[in-house]
C-alpha cells in the first residue's frame, strides 16, 4: 500500500453518520475497466433519508463507483469490480441475487436526459409495467400521477400526457426521467450529474426536488458543480484519480476538509 | 485519330500543369502581400483551361466532319440513291468496307471515286480539328499563364471550375431518370391512347381485366386466338411471389439483425456481418437456376411425398429465393438502424429493472421502426422489380391464382418475354412492355413514397 492510500485510511475512520442508518455500505470496492485500474479500494457509508454528494475531477471515478450501486457496469463487458456493496445489509454482488431486482430498487437519472421515444405517460408508466406493479389501469393513472406530481411535472405535462417525452424541454424532460424512476418506488435514487445539460433555471428545480424527495429516499448524486454539493447535499465524498480522499458531513468538507487536495479542489486550485 | 487527339491533350494538360505552376512557385509578392493562391491551383486552372475548349473543339468537330466526309461521298451519287435511306446505307457500309479492305468484289468507279473523297475529307478534317483543338488550348492556356501573378486568385476560379463540373454530373444523373420516365410515359400514352395502332386496350382493359394474353397479337394469321392485356393476373403474381418473399426475408432478416446488434459478441459479428452481405452480392441470375434446379425439384418432391400435385415451376419456389435474396437488405439496414438507437435509451431501461428482452422490445425496436420500416420497403421494391429468379423458377403463365403452388408470372417477367427477340415499334404487343414498365414505376415510386413518409414522421422521436 503507498503513501496516499495510508493517508486515507487515517483520515477516514467508518464511523456512520447516525448509527444503524447506512442505506449503502461499500468496503474496499475496486473497478477495473480491462488494464485500467479506475477506482481503488473505496469504502464508504451512504446514509438513508439524505443526499450524498460525489465530487471531484473528470475520470476520479465518481461515476464508476455510482454505476457499481445499481450495477449498471455489468452492461461493460471489459469492467470487472471487487470489494463489497450492501444494500440494507444484502451484498448486491451475490450471484444468487436478481440484478432486474436490485435495478427495480435502485433507480437512476442519467445526465442526459433520456425519456423513451413514447408519450410522456408511457414513459412513467413503462416502469411499473414490467414489474407489474399496476393491478389494473387506475392503479396505473395512480401510479403516473403520483410519480409526475413528485417529479414537480404534474401541472406542467397534466393536459398532454400523450404527447412524446421528446418533446418536453431539457428540464422537464430530466424531472420527466426522475419521475420515471420513482414509479418503481425506489429505495435509492442515483443521479450521475442529472444538471450538467440544463440551464441555470432547469438546474434550480432539479435542485428543489432533489431537497424535496430526499425525505422519502437515499439520494447520490455525482456532481461537477461544487456548489450543487453545498446547496443539495448533507454528506459529500470527494474522489480523486480513483481513490476516496475525504467523505463526511457536507458543511464540514466545504468548510474544513481534512485533506489539502479536497482542499485545494473545492477551492478551485485544480480539477 | 481520336486517340491521338485525347494522346495530344494529355500531354498538353500536363505541361500546361507543370509550366502554370512552375511560373507560380517563382513570383514574388510586393511587399507587405502574400501570393493568393497556392501554386497547385495555378497549374489547375491552366490544366482546367487546356481541358474545357479542346473537348468541347473535339464534340463539335468531329460530327461536322463526319458529316462533311457523308456528304461528300452523295456527291458521286445520283440524287434519287442520295435521298433513299436504305440506299444511303449500304453505300456508306461499302464506303466503309472498301477502305478497311474488306470489300468482296469489284468496286464501282463512282464507289471508289466516293471512298477517296471520303478519306480525303474525312482525314483533313481531322487535322483540322485536332489543330483548332491545340490553338484553342494553347490560347487559353497563354491567357491564364499571362494572368499569373501574386494578387490573381486561382484558387478562387478552379474552384467554380470544380463546381460547375460537380453540378453537371448531378445534372446527368437528373436529367437521365427524367429522360427515363417521359419516354415510358409516352410510349404508354402511345399503348392506349395512339390510334394507329391496332389491338390496343382500353385503360379499364389493362387496369382490371383478368386475362393476360399479348402473344396472339403476333399469330394474327391463326385466326381466333384473343389478345388480352389484362393486368390483374400480373400483378397477383407480383404480389404473391412478394408477398411469399417477405414472409422468408421478414422474420429471418429482422430476427437476425436483433441477435447481430443486440446479442451477439463483436467477434462474431465481425464476420457474420460480411458473410450476410454477401448474399445481397448473389448475382439474382444465379439465385434463379438455384430457385428452379434445386429449390423447386425439393418442393415438388415434398409436395408429392405429402400427395400434393405441385407444379414444376411454382410461386412458392420462387418466393422463398427471392426471400434468401433480400434477407440482407433488411437485416443489414436493420442492424444498421438498431445499432444507431443511442446507448442513453438502453440504459435508461436497464437502470428502471428492464431485462434485455423487455428493453429490445419496448424501447429499442420501437425506437428503431423508422429505419425497420424503410428496410421493409426497400427490401419489398427490390422484390417487386426482380426478375431473373422469376423467369427461371415460376414460369410465363399468367394464371390468376393465390395459390403458392401453382405457377404465375409477375409484371417484370412479362416485360422481359415481350422484349426478348424482335420488336416492331408500332405493335400494341411491344409497347405493352412500356405500360407495364409505367406500372411497376408506379408501385416501386409509391412504396418509396410512403417508407420516406413512415421515416419522416418518426425520425424526430430520439435526439
Amino acid at each position: 500500500m503507498d503513501m496516499t492510500t495510508q493517508g486515507i485510511q487515517i483520515a477516514q475512520p467508518f464511523v456512520p453518520a447516525k448509527p444503524n442508518a447506512a442505506k449503502v455500505v461499500a468496503r474496499s470496492v475496486n473497478v477495473h475497466y480491462g488494464e485500467k485500474h479506475a477506482l481503488k479500494d473505496v469504502s464508504v457509508d451512504v446514509p438513508d433519508q439524505a443526499v450524498m454528494a460525489f465530487i471531484g475531477p473528470s475520470g476520479c471515478g465518481k461515476s464508476t463507483f455510482l454505476r457499481c450501486i445499481n450495477r449498471m457496469n455489468d452492461t461493460i463487458p471489459i469492467c470487472r469490480v471487487t470489494g463489497k456493496i450492501e444494500i440494507d445489509g444484502k451484498d448486491i454482488y451475490d450471484p444468487a441475487l436478481d440484478v432486474v431486482q436490485l435495478r427495480a430498487r435502485v433507480g437512476m437519472v442519467f445526465q442526459k436526459p433520456n425519456p423513451f421515444p413514447k408519450s410522456i405517460y408511457e414513459n412513467v408508466a413503462y416502469g411499473p409495467r414490467i414489474h407489474g406493479l399496476a393491478k389494473n389501469k387506475t392503479d396505473l393513472d395512480e401510479i403516473v400521477t403520483t410519480s409526475l406530481e413528485k417529479a414537480g411535472l404534474l401541472k406542467e405535462v397534466k393536459d398532454r400526457l400523450n404527447d412524446s417525452g421528446t418533446s418536453l424541454s431539457g428540464g422537464q424532460q430530466q424531472r420527466l426521467c426522475i419521475a420515471r424512476a420513482i414509479a418503481v418506488s425506489p429505495d435509492i435514487i442515483l443521479m450521475d450529474e442529472p444538471c450538467s445539460a440544463l440551464d441555470p433555471i432547469a438546474t434550480a428545480r432539479i435542485e428543489e426536488l432533489i431537497d424535496e424527495l430526499r425525505s422519502n429516499f437515499c439520494i447520490i448524486i455525482v456532481t461537477h458543480s461544487m456548489q450543487q454539493a453545498a446547496r443539495v447535499s448533507q454528506r459529500t465524498a470527494f474522489f480523486h484519480l480513483g481513490i476516496l480522499v475525504e467523505e463526511g458531513e457536507t458543511e464540514a468538507i466545504f468548510t474544513n476538509p481534512r485533506e489539502e487536495r479536497t482542499r485545494d479542489y473545492i477551492t478551485g486550485r485544480f480539477g | 485519330m481520336t486517340t491521338v487527339y485525347f494522346i495530344t491533350l494529355a500531354c498538353l494538360v500536363v505541361a500546361g500543369y507543370i509550366i502554370a505552376a512552375r511560373r507560380a512557385r517563382a513570383l514574388r509578392p510586393s511587399s507587405g502581400a502574400a501570393v493568393h493562391s497556392l501554386p497547385t491551383y495555378h497549374g489547375l486552372l491552366a490544366a482546367a483551361s487546356l481541358i474545357v475548349p479542346m473537348i468541347l473543339m473535339f464534340a463539335i468537330g468531329s460530327p461536322i466532319v463526319k458529316q462533311l466526309a457523308t456528304s461528300s461521298v452523295f456527291s458521286f451519287f445520283p440524287p434519287e440513291i442520295a435521298n433513299d435511306p436504305l440506299q444511303r446505307g449500304v453505300i456508306l457500309r461499302d464506303v466503309a468496307n472498301l477502305l478497311e479492305g474488306r470489300y468482296q468484289g469489284e468496286p464501282s468507279a463512282a464507289l471508289r471515286d466516293a471512298a477517296a473523297s471520303y478519306a480525303r475529307f474525312f482525314w483533313t478534317g481531322r487535322l483540322v480539328v485536332l489543330g483548332t483543338g491545340i490553338a484553342v488550348g494553347m490560347a487559353a492556356l497563354l491567357l491564364v499563364l499571362s494572368r499569373i501573378s501574386a494578387s490573381f486568385r486561382a484558387r478562387n476560379h478552379f474552384e467554380r471550375f470544380v463546381l460547375a463540373v460537380l453540378l453537371l454530373c448531378a445534372l446527368v444523373a437528373i436529367l437521365t431518370t427524367i429522360g427515363i420516365v417521359f419516354s415510358v410515359v409516352w410510349e404508354t400514352y402511345r399503348f392506349f391512347f395512339d390510334p394507329s395502332l391496332k389491338g390496343r386496350p382500353t385503360i379499364t382493359d389493362f387496369l382490371f381485366g383478368t386475362e393476360w394474353n399479348p402473344q396472339a397479337a403476333l399469330r394474327a394469321d391463326q385466326g381466333e386466338i384473343k389478345t388480352a392485356y389484362g393486368f390483374i393476373p400480373l400483378l397477383t403474381g407480383t404480389l404473391l411471389i412478394t408477398f411469399i418473399a417477405i414472409l422468408v426475408a421478414g422474420p429471418l432478416g429482422l430476427f437476425s439483425a436483433i441477435y447481430l446488434s443486440e446479442y451477439a459478441t463483436p467477434r462474431f459479428r465481425a464476420w457474420a456481418k460480411p458473410i450476410l452481405e454477401i448474399l445481397a452480392g448473389i448475382p439474382t441470375v444465379v439465385l434463379g437456376f438455384f430457385a428452379a434446379l434445386t429449390v423447386a425439384p425439393l418442393i415438388r418432391g415434398w409436395g408429392e411425398s405429402f400427395g400434393l400435385d405441385i407444379a414444376s415451376e411454382s410461386a412458392l419456389a420462387a418466393g422463398l429465393v427471392m426471400g434468401m435474396m433480400i434477407i440482407p437488405f433488411i437485416s443489414s439496414l436493420s442492424d444498421d438502424v438498431i445499432n444507431a438507437v443511442p446507448q442513453s435509451l438502453r440504459d435508461g431501461a436497464y437502470a428502471l429493472g428492464a431485462t434485455k428482452s423487455e428493453t429490445i422490445k419496448k424501447v429499442v425496436l420501437p425506437a428503431a421502426l423508422p429505419g425497420i420500416v424503410s428496410a421493409f420497403m426497400l427490401a419489398i421494391s427490390r422484390a417487386i422489380g426482380e426478375t431473373m429468379i422469376v423467369v427461371m423458377a415460376a414460369g410465363l403463365a399468367a394464371n390468376l391464382t393465390f395459390n403458392p403452388l401453382e405457377a404465375v408470372t409477375t409484371i417484370t417477367v412479362q416485360i422481359k418475354t415481350i422484349l426478348v427477340g424482335d420488336q416492331e415499334f408500332d405493335s400494341a404487343k411491344t409497347l405493352a412492355a412500356f405500360a407495364l414498365g409505367f406500372v411497376l414505376f408506379f408501385v416501386t415510386l409509391m412504396l418509396n413514397i410512403i417508407a420516406q413518409q413512415i421515416v419522416r414522421r418518426y425520425r424526430e422521436q430520439y435526439d
